[in-house]
């Protein structure tokens, strides 16, 4: 089962390695890793998307706990959430038909042109996992050239009862 | 070279001083070793070399302070701070110089890492600015040792390494321990502090003891009154949280059986009347059939080896499973208990004996009463196969090597041993009555750790009697360190089971691949009695069972090193034996 993680870590040289040696040397898969600061000084947050059952990823979040400087790991999956990704796609458009074309997915994806030549444009796309996926499969009968996607970033939604005190504190 | 030049303003102070002048500029090689003494350090062993010569110019002039043990081979110096570290419960301090020397040490900080030992390891490390470049002597040591270290440390500033040093030591030694790498530039060391800082994020899971759980402390004294065969497994988690006295009150209200692991040894005594002895591959017929036969296995301290287990289905397959573990990540990772607590085992066992005493006596007698029928069935599997012990006119046989050293030694001395058959031997003929009087590399089963942890441990307790209990094949795998202990004079004793063989691994060919000795025969090895006579130790041998009493008593009155060949059987097999992954009922009795 795929599983989204977030990891708080200390934003310091090797720790990153630590986390992704630990992935390898217990024979778990990273799919996709992102890492950022966060509001935090001298914090990042770590998102890593994985395979595995419940036990899997809960050895792994336990794993992940007993790094020094690690101070939270967390699998978002197990709670409602919102997942991105971004996508960079350098996709051909050899006439004004396909141009069109394009233009019309580029306007239902919410995407967004950011490059352009005679015959190929570069395209910035955002959404989840299904939605990148989609948009990245209707451009392949232009011709893809290259595609450059960040990995995944997430975050739990917010509960009713953060909702309102979010809003009571204005 | 810049740091040759930078480095000498510490030099011209012509005597260190343990008191902290913390306004006084310092070069990075003083506070280091200031930050050692300042964590209890006055034992550490090493091999100096290029990158670390600072360090050496520094521990030269702490020297009343803090002795330096000069190994002969960096594996000598980490086993030895083991050695140190298993003896008292103290962290262990090993220092060595980059690439070769970082290198040789892996295998004593991987070994500490697979036992839970709290070692603070210094390696010395080319200068910042050539880290990269494919120095001379250079390795990625922080990248090498990553999957073997509790945690590690690059040094990149000066003003970091005081604060560095005093996290490492609470790291090593605080939650579950293990091995701290701190490696240090060769620059780090001369660069002159003029003011330390604390930056980095303090966080540390160990720093916050999990929340007592009373409503499961509760029901796990509720299962420990009403189960009917019980079992206790502890491992070296009793040890380290010096849990044993807590163990004992705990089992002793419960009169329930207890069964150590071979890290639990010593844990608790082998010759009580509730102790089933040794678990696991090589462990007692009664301990395996009644953990296979159990209602209640209260696992404390342990993580379910495969050594232990076997088979995991079948693994105690009739039993609710207790686990109370320190490491969460050890709860769930091979076997998935019923009922779980994260907490050291000492505050675990305190807690519950507390609660079994808050409880009316009969409630406690009818406990007891319901595990008669039990005990009378583990009496039977005690009495029915008992460890054997064959004796010759013409052979000594190994087991009654162990025998007689345990009558010579009245049972109280430290047991270091290597790994491999005279380990199990040993494990299994020397019963123990205390903690840390078994020391042995349980997890990664390093042949080569015996000789000089036992230097280590000699050194940690100099008025007990240490054993290193060796085979002929990890012997000469770290025998280099007689030396060390001649030149110090560690009273070392070293009793060499010389059966000819890799006998562990010829057993297994033995049984499991129709004799075929393959690259086992170890006849052709030096005279150890001329090997330690070169040394200038006292070498002895026994080669007929006659020889053996005498032997074993000139060696161990013997004030300095002695090295004691003891040739033995050369085919004898460790008995009982469940072959791997198999569960206990395909165990071999003979």
């Amino acid at each position: 089962m795929r599983n989204t993680l977030s990891i708080l870590v200390a934003n310091e040289p090797g720790e990153l390695s630590r986390i992704v040696g630990l992935f390898s040397a217990r024979g778990y898969n990273i799919e996709t890793i992102t890492v950022g600061t966060t509001l935090e000084d001298g914090w990042s947050r770590c998102t890593i998307v994985t395979e595995g059952d419940d036990a899997v990823i809960e050895q792994i979040l336990k794993q992940c706990s007993r790094l020094a400087r690690v101070r939270e790991a967390k699998s978002v999956t197990s709670l409602p959430h919102i997942e991105r990704e971004m996508a960079l796609i350098d996709v051909s458009a050899k006439s004004p038909a396909d141009r069109q074309e394009i233009k019309n997915l580029v306007d239902i994806f919410r995407a967004k042109i950011v490059d352009i030549t005679h015959d190929r444009l570069i395209i910035e796309a955002s959404g989840n996992k299904e939605k990148v996926d989609r948009f990245i499969g209707l451009l392949e009968s232009f011709g893809l050239n290259e595609v450059a996607r960040t990995g995944y970033v997430a975050i739990n939604r917010l509960t009713a009862e953060e909702a309102e005190s979010h809003s009571a504190t204005g | 070279m810049r740091d040759a030049t930078v480095g000498t303003a510490a030099s011209e102070d012509t005597a260190g001083s343990v008191e902290d002048p913390t306004d006084k500029p310092m070069r990075g090689a003083e506070i280091l070793v200031r930050g050692l003494i300042r964590n209890g350090v006055d034992k550490i062993f090493g091999l100096p070399g290029g990158a670390v010569l600072h360090i050496y110019d520094e521990l030269w002039r702490f020297r009343d302070e803090i002795t330096h043990y000069l190994v002969r081979h960096e594996q000598g110096a980490v086993h030895a701070a083991e050695g140190y570290a298993r003896a008292t419960g103290k962290v262990g301090a090993a220092l060595v110089t980059s690439g070769p020397g970082a290198t040789n040490a892996v295998t004593g900080i991987a070994t500490a890492y697979m036992d839970s030992i709290p070692l603070v390891v210094i390696t010395g490390q080319v200068p910042l600015p050539v880290i990269g470049t494919d120095a001379f002597q250079e390795v990625d040591t922080f990248g090498l040792t990553l999957p073997i270290v509790k945690h590690s440390y690059l040094v990149r500033d000066v003003r970091d390494l005081a604060a560095i040093i005093d996290e490492a030591f609470h790291i090593a030694s605080t939650g579950k321990p293990g091995p701290v790498v701190i490696d240090i530039p060769k620059d780090i060391t001369a660069h002159i502090c003029e003011e330390a800082r604390t930056k980095f994020a303090r966080v540390f899971a160990d720093d916050v003891p999990p929340p007592a759980d009373e409503a499961i402390l509760d029901t796990i004294t509720d299962r420990l009154i009403n189960a009917e065969r019980p079992i206790f497994y502890v491992g070296g988690g009793i040890v380290t949280s010096g849990a044993a006295d807590d163990l004992m009150k705990v089992v002793e209200l419960l009169q329930a059986p207890v069964t150590p692991t071979l890290m639990g040894l010593g844990g608790f005594p082998t010759a009580h009347k509730l102790s089933l002895g040794m678990l696991g591959m090589h462990g007692t017929y009664a301990a395996n059939m009644g953990v296979s036969e159990a209602d209640l296995l209260v696992a404390v301290g342990v993580r379910f080896d495969d050594r232990v287990t076997g088979k995991l289905a079948t693994f105690a397959p009739q039993a609710e499973i207790i686990h109370i573990d320190i490491d969460p990540s050890n709860i769930g990772k091979v076997k998935q208990p019923h009922i779980s607590l994260v907490s050291d085992a000492k505050s675990a066992l305190q807690r519950i004996a507390a609660r079994l005493e808050a409880r009316e006596g009969a409630t406690l007698n009818a406990g007891k009463a319901r595990r008669e029928a039990w005990w009378k069935k583990l009496t039977a599997w005690l009495d029915a196969v008992p460890f054997g012990c064959k004796y010759s006119e013409t052979e000594i046989n190994p087991q009654q090597v162990i025998e007689e050293l345990h009558r010579i030694t009245n049972g109280d001395a430290i047991i270091v041993t290597d790994v491999g058959q005279h380990q199990m031997w040993a494990a299994q003929f020397y019963p123990f009555k205390r903690s840390r009087q078994w020391l042995t590399s349980g997890g990664l089963g390093t042949m080569g750790f015996g000789l000089p942890a036992a230097m280590g441990a000699q050194l940690a307790c100099p008025d007990q009697m240490v054993v290193a209990v060796v085979g002929d094949g990890g012997f000469q795998m770290t025998n280099q360190e007689i030396i060390t202990a001649i030149q110090y004079k560690i009273p070392l004793k070293v009793l060499i089971m010389n059966n000819g063989y890799l006998g562990m691994v010829r057993q297994w060919q033995e049984m499991f691949y129709d004799r075929a000795y393959s690259e086992v025969d170890l006849s052709i090895s030096p005279d150890f009695v001329k090997l330690a006579e070169a040394y200038g130790a006292l070498g002895l041998r026994a080669s007929k069972p006659s020889e053996l009493a005498d032997v074993l008593e000139r060696g161990l009155a013997h004030e300095g090193v002695t090295i004691m060949d003891i040739v033995v059987s050369k085919e004898e097999n460790v008995f009982p034996i469940i072959p791997a992954g198999q569960d206990t009922r395909n165990m071999i009795l003979e």
